[in-house]
């Protein structure tokens, strides 16, 4: 068992949200093992990468990146989701170092991303947003507005990375990649798993157009 | 709330001007146009004048009132953003910028603004624990003829159940300046609300202002309303209040002018709004209290915004019916 496989063991009470947590895993770990400039000693630097976790449930991934890449102390993660614990079955921006926004609620992120990308590029800074979606989530109608408007306004600062573990009800295969190409975003689709296809794909910047990747997770079961 | 605004994370090019200290004593009344009467019009004014002085101030819009922004837009694209018919989008845009250590101002009608994506107001700002200046227009009845779809008596009810909102009801131009600066210059969530009705007078900070001294009840009146309750009681002894500031309340000005204990709150919008923090100033002082405001039930009328003020009885003929029978009881 590597190190965050043992991380993710410590933290127990939520497994309601087990698959959620497992198809992130990886698009999380290559984001910041291998792609994200940001590191604890970062957090307040404006030029920093931001990475902002829309799918907020099902975080003991996140947290035990997080914890692993040294943002918080392994102590946090037994407690988690006690009275006093900073750590929640949904991550706050306000108790948790190097997190980007509170999320829990679904549809909040990318719009959010979107904002903090004009945000950046009013200000000069040329980081890279990451925004983390899942497949289920694009349900909400939210996306589709903020997703048409970076795409009209040329935000190739943003990336969306989807997580398409096919959770949704309604699923329609392709439709997801289809959606962002039409309105005119840079579109990859990947095996969710496989690390080096995630890493080419997430380190891509588009010109002039922002950038969607599709991660694909058909398995629920052992990641990394 | 009312601490000056940390400024950008970044060295934000200077436009020359010093920001100014504590915004309640210093703000600023330099003009780089005279004033105008229609408060939206002056809302177009400010935020442009705002765009050019301080370059950490964005201003997000969903297409309404963009002819008042084409001066602003074409001297910062950067940072005037119009989202299209988007509202979701407009509200977390805005917190985006927030984020980022900018002061988004954010518009649309009321309606839109707050009641439409109020989750994105709870959670993109509050929840997320960044500030911003929401600007809602049309408030209760401005869009008389165009029905329910467009009218927003709710919003500062809805609104106030957020945590350490500043609400702002200008009732002129000339406070509309004021607001909007004050706003801009500090911290927190603040919500300003923008209609076509104005007072005669306009009245300089926030807080109660006393507009009139009597020795009987105390007639509390916020927002644009203050006319119609000055002429509705122009012969009765009573003393009269007033405050575009909503929130917070200046409870310690009603406590300290408080002759008879018997209070009329006057707001236009939804009535009983603002009970709760006229009871909590007065928790300890027995007292009666007449809650004034837009009702409850829906009109289902159209007309003028003064045919719906009347409906509502928040014209001075309504008013003094309400105040005589309530101070005579």
């Amino acid at each position: 068992m590597d190190n965050i496989s043992r991380l993710m063991t410590l933290m127990t009470g939520d497994e309601k949200h087990d698959p959620a947590s497992y198809s992130t895993l990886d698009v999380l770990r290559v984001l910041y093992e291998r792609v994200l400039d940001v590191s604890p000693e970062t957090i307040d630097d404006p030029r920093r990468d931001r990475f902002l976790l829309s799918k907020g449930h099902g975080p003991t991934a996140y947290y035990a990146v997080l914890c692993d890449r040294g943002f918080f102390p392994e102590s946090w993660l037994e407690s988690w989701a006690a009275f006093d614990s900073p750590l929640g079955h949904h991550p706050d921006r306000n108790l948790i170092p190097g997190v980007e926004i509170s999320s829990g609620s679904l549809g909040h992120g990318l719009p959010l991303a979107v904002g903090v990308a004009l945000g950046l590029r009013a200000q000069g800074v040329d980081s890279r947003v990451v925004v983390l979606v899942g497949d289920a989530e694009l349900d909400e109608g939210s996306n589709h507005e903020a997703l048409e408007l970076a795409a009209a306004l040329g935000l190739d600062a943003l990336t969306v990375v989807v997580v398409d573990n096919r959770s949704t009800s309604y699923v329609v295969p392709g439709r997801i990649a289809e959606r962002f190409a039409t309105e005119g975003w840079l579109v990859t689709t990947v095996d969710g798993r496989d690390h080096q296809e995630l890493e080419k794909a997430l380190s891509e910047r588009g010109l002039g157009v922002p950038n969607a990747v599709v991660a694909t997770v058909l398995d629920q079961e052992e990641a990394a | 709330m009312s601490t000056p605004r940390r400024s950008s994370p970044l060295p934000l090019r200077s436009s020359g001007e010093q920001r100014h200290g504590d915004p309640r004593t210093t703000v600023r009344t330099l003009h780089s146009r005279p004033l105008v009467h229609d408060p939206r019009m002056q809302f177009g004014r400010t935020v442009t004048d705002l765009l050019d002085e301080d370059f950490s101030v964005a201003l997000v819009y969903a297409e309404i009132s963009g002819r008042f922004f084409g001066d602003a837009e074409r001297r910062h694209p950067d940072r005037v953003v119009n989202v299209g018919i988007r509202e979701q989008l407009l509200l977390n845009v805005g917190a985006g910028f927030a984020l980022t250590g900018m002061r988004p101002v954010v518009h649309t009608f009321g309606t839109f603004l707050v009641e439409r994506a109020f989750e994105q107001i709870k959670l993109g700002y509050a929840h997320q624990g960044v500030g911003g200046v929401l600007v809602g227009g049309g408030g209760s009845f401005d869009a008389s003829a165009s029905g329910r779809t467009h009218q927003a008596p709710g919003d500062v009810a809805l609104i106030d159940t957020l945590p350490d909102v500043v609400i702002h009801a200008p009732g002129t131009a000339g406070e509309t300046d004021e607001v909007l600066r004050r706003a801009v210059a500090v911290d927190g969530l603040h919500y300003v609300r923008i209609v076509e009705q104005t007072n005669r007078e306009s009245f300089s900070g926030g807080g109660l202002h006393v507009v009139r001294r009597g020795s009987g009840g105390t007639i509390v009146v916020l927002g644009p309303v203050l006319d119609d309750v000055l002429a509705g009681t122009a012969d009765r002894d009573v003393t009269v209040l007033y405050a575009h500031s909503v929130r917070p309340f200046d409870g310690a000005t009603l406590r300290a002018v408080l002759a008879t204990p018997d209070v009329v709150l006057v707001e236009p919008w939804l009535a009983g709004t603002s009970a709760r923090v006229v009871s909590d100033a007065l928790r300890d002082v027995p007292h009666r209290l007449l809650s004034l405001g837009t009702r409850r039930t829906e009109l289902r009328h159209y007309g003028t915004p003064a045919e719906h003020q009347r409906a509502h009885g928040l014209d001075a003929g309504g008013i003094r019916r309400s105040v005589d029978s309530f101070l005579s009881a």
